[in-house]
């Protein structure tokens, strides 16, 4: 039974989890089809690479650390503020408009942070609420640099690489958010799979035990919390440069409720859980566009319930379920 | 002729009552039974709903749909814990979220879908929209009212709950379940009769609250941070907490929005961050 003895190491389990599987390279390859199948929605697909960067980052503090956030929208919209009040005092360049938001919005994740990793249960969930509330009052007050309720206003974003012009159909704006996408999906797999993504892991199922194997359970979270304000920082300053405005909703707490949504659609805790869930969710909310919202609130409110009662993992945690049994039958 | 500071913190007390009318029932469910009920609002909804309803269509007087509003509430709450809640008294925190956000976004569906998008009107009898005039300050008969309710409610469960048997049964249940089955309690009943009471007390503190904060479909997600709020600062499981915490929040929100209108509602935000990371277990908590 040497490959037995082999797979419970932890280094061969580590480096078994980074290989890419060839599902994987099919979603990535998958993902350039509106190019050549629906060239009318780019901008749709756009919006949905940036929804699914935020729930990515939401699932790395939520699935991984088990950190339940109702306020991360807080860092979307700090990275969306900054790229475009870069953007409206004279510095259009994306891709530095992009690092200056992380660093912005991992600046005010890792203040926070402090707060955050002392807290669990309904004390946490509330702060983190509370934390979302306080930051969209607070942009909603200082009208003199946000806009306040009309939105920040004279937004452009210069050419991608000196180059690219962003255009009214979105091809810039969908490859530009993609690429982006893909290298910090690298990065939050990196992560994942490394001894301090196995941690976090450790921490989720037992804040207290993990420093007594030498985890230290609060520096941990406020690691991955800094990290995945930036992420969520990076998808906010994206969704400015493309769509070159903001607007106080890139705080609102339906925002931090959407994302929820999603990561938990597609399957908390599993790096491609936000990706389907923000995919499937932006697609069926622009096919249902045309119901009145409250309506829209309505299925969507018992989707969660079905999902919380027949898909407690999400989707693609029913799928993985549903491939176990296939394969031991 | 008292100077207005008194009048800001009579209006502030009555805001400070209503959150706590609306939140009670929440420190009930929330607070003992440690079950994360964002659908809370939407019992209080349903009662608002019922009092309107009754008082518009059927000419009922304000009073007498108060008892409805509560037995309403409590009844439809009954079905949902035993078709839904109950599956997640154990379950994670994540979970319990989930589904009642979602329930709350069902209700906000099927109110707009029976009742419409907009305000619902309400009349109160003249007595009640007077005002009393003392010492030059105008006290309106309807918050002096809320205070009373919201002290009697008060008084009643905090009485209920620490000195009768169903409250010692509801405490040992919630401790340590199994033991309390071991003693011979029948724990879903109970479970089942504090969740009713808890969502009865919601739509009561639902009928109360539009006079004053109006009514649609949005109501349910609306005040629904507001009652978390002061459950949470006002520490799980204790009523006399939460009573505590809506007079601080409400007489902080309004002295705020009087003299520094320009913040708005960020001064409730902050208080409560404030006294959270001051007392994580909120201003009374046990646990």
């Amino acid at each position: 039974m040497a490959l037995a003895e082999k797979a419970s190491s932890p280094l061969f389990y580590l480096r078994a989890q980074t290989q890419w599987r060839p599902v994987e390279i099919a979603f990535w390859l998958a993902v350039l089809l509106p190019y050549a199948l629906f060239p009318n929605y780019l901008s749709l697909a756009s919006q949905i690479a940036i929804a699914g960067m935020f729930a990515l980052s939401l699932d790395l503090i939520l699935g991984y650390a088990g950190i339940v956030s109702l306020g991360h929208a807080a860092f979307f919209g700090v990275g969306a503020y900054t790229a475009g009040l870069l953007s409206k005092h004279g510095w259009g360049e994306p891709v530095s408009g992009l690092v200056a938001a992380a660093i912005v919005a991992g600046l005010v994740g890792y203040a926070t942070s402090f707060v955050i990793c002392r807290f669990r249960h309904l004390a946490l969930i509330m702060l983190t609420l509370g934390f979302g509330l306080l930051l969209a009052e607070l942009a909603n007050s200082l009208g003199w640099l946000t806009g306040g309720m009309d939105g920040l206003q004279g937004i452009h974003t210069w050419k991608l690489l000196g180059y690219f012009h962003f255009d009214l159909y979105g091809y810039t704006a969908f490859g530009y958010a993609l690429a982006v996408l893909f290298v910090v999906f690298l990065f939050a797999r990196r992560l994942i799979h490394s001894p301090f993504g196995l941690s976090l892991r450790g921490i989720r199922e037992n804040f207290v035990r993990m420093p007594a194997i030498g985890a230290p359970s609060r520096s941990h979270i406020r690691t991955i919390y800094t990290i995945a304000a930036a992420i969520a920082g990076i998808a906010g300053a994206l969704l400015t440069e493309t769509t070159q405005t903001v607007s106080l909703d890139s705080l609102d707490l339906s925002r931090s409720a959407d994302v929820l949504v999603m990561l938990v659609l597609g399957g908390a805790g599993r790096l491609y859980g936000g990706l389907v869930g923000a995919v499937i969710y932006m697609v069926a909310r622009d096919q249902f566009s045309g119901i009145a919202p409250q309506y829209w609130y309505f299925w969507i409110g018992l989707l969660l319930v079905a999902v919380v009662i027949l898909l407690p993992n999400g989707i693609l945690g029913g799928l993985a379920k549903l491939a176990l049994r296939g394969s031991r039958s | 002729m008292l100077p207005p500071v008194f009048g800001v913190l009579f209006d502030g007390l009555a805001y400070g009552m209503l959150l706590f009318l609306l939140s009670v029932g929440q420190s009930v469910t929330l607070g003992m039974m440690n079950f994360i009920n964002l659908a809370h609002c939407s019992f209080a909804m349903l009662g608002g709903y019922v009092t309107v309803g009754l008082m518009n269509r059927y000419g009922f007087s304000f009073f007498a749909t108060l008892p409805c509003a509560f037995v309403v509430a409590a009844f439809v709450s009954i079905g949902f814990e035993r078709t839904l809640f109950r599956r997640l008294y154990r379950a994670s925190e994540l979970d319990q979220v989930l589904l009642t956000v979602g329930i709350v976004f069902i209700s906000i569906g099927v109110a707009a879908y029976f009742f419409g998008t907009d305000q619902q009107p309400l009349l109160l009898p003249a007595y009640l929209r007077d005002s009393l005039t003392f010492l030059g300050t105008r006290f309106a008969v309807y918050r002096l009212f809320l205070l009373g309710i919201a002290l009697v409610i008060t008084i009643v469960l905090v009485l209920v709950l620490e000195y009768t048997r169903f409250g010692a049964r509801v405490r040992a249940a919630v401790d340590n379940e199994r033991m309390a089955r071991g003693l011979g309690i029948n724990v879903d009943r109970t479970f089942a009769i504090t969740f009713a009471l808890g969502s009865g007390l919601a739509g009561l503190g639902g009928a109360l609250a539009i006079e004053i904060v109006g009514l649609d479909p949005y109501f349910a997600l609306t005040y629904l941070v507001y009652v978390l709020i002061v459950v949470s600062v006002g520490g799980l499981g204790s009523i006399s907490g939460s009573f505590l915490a809506a007079i601080v929040l409400g007489i902080s929100d309004i002295a705020g929005k009087y003299y520094v209108p320009q913040v708005g509602a960020f001064l409730i935000y902050l208080v409560m961050i404030t006294l959270l990371m001051w007392r994580p277990l909120g201003l009374l908590g046990r646990r």
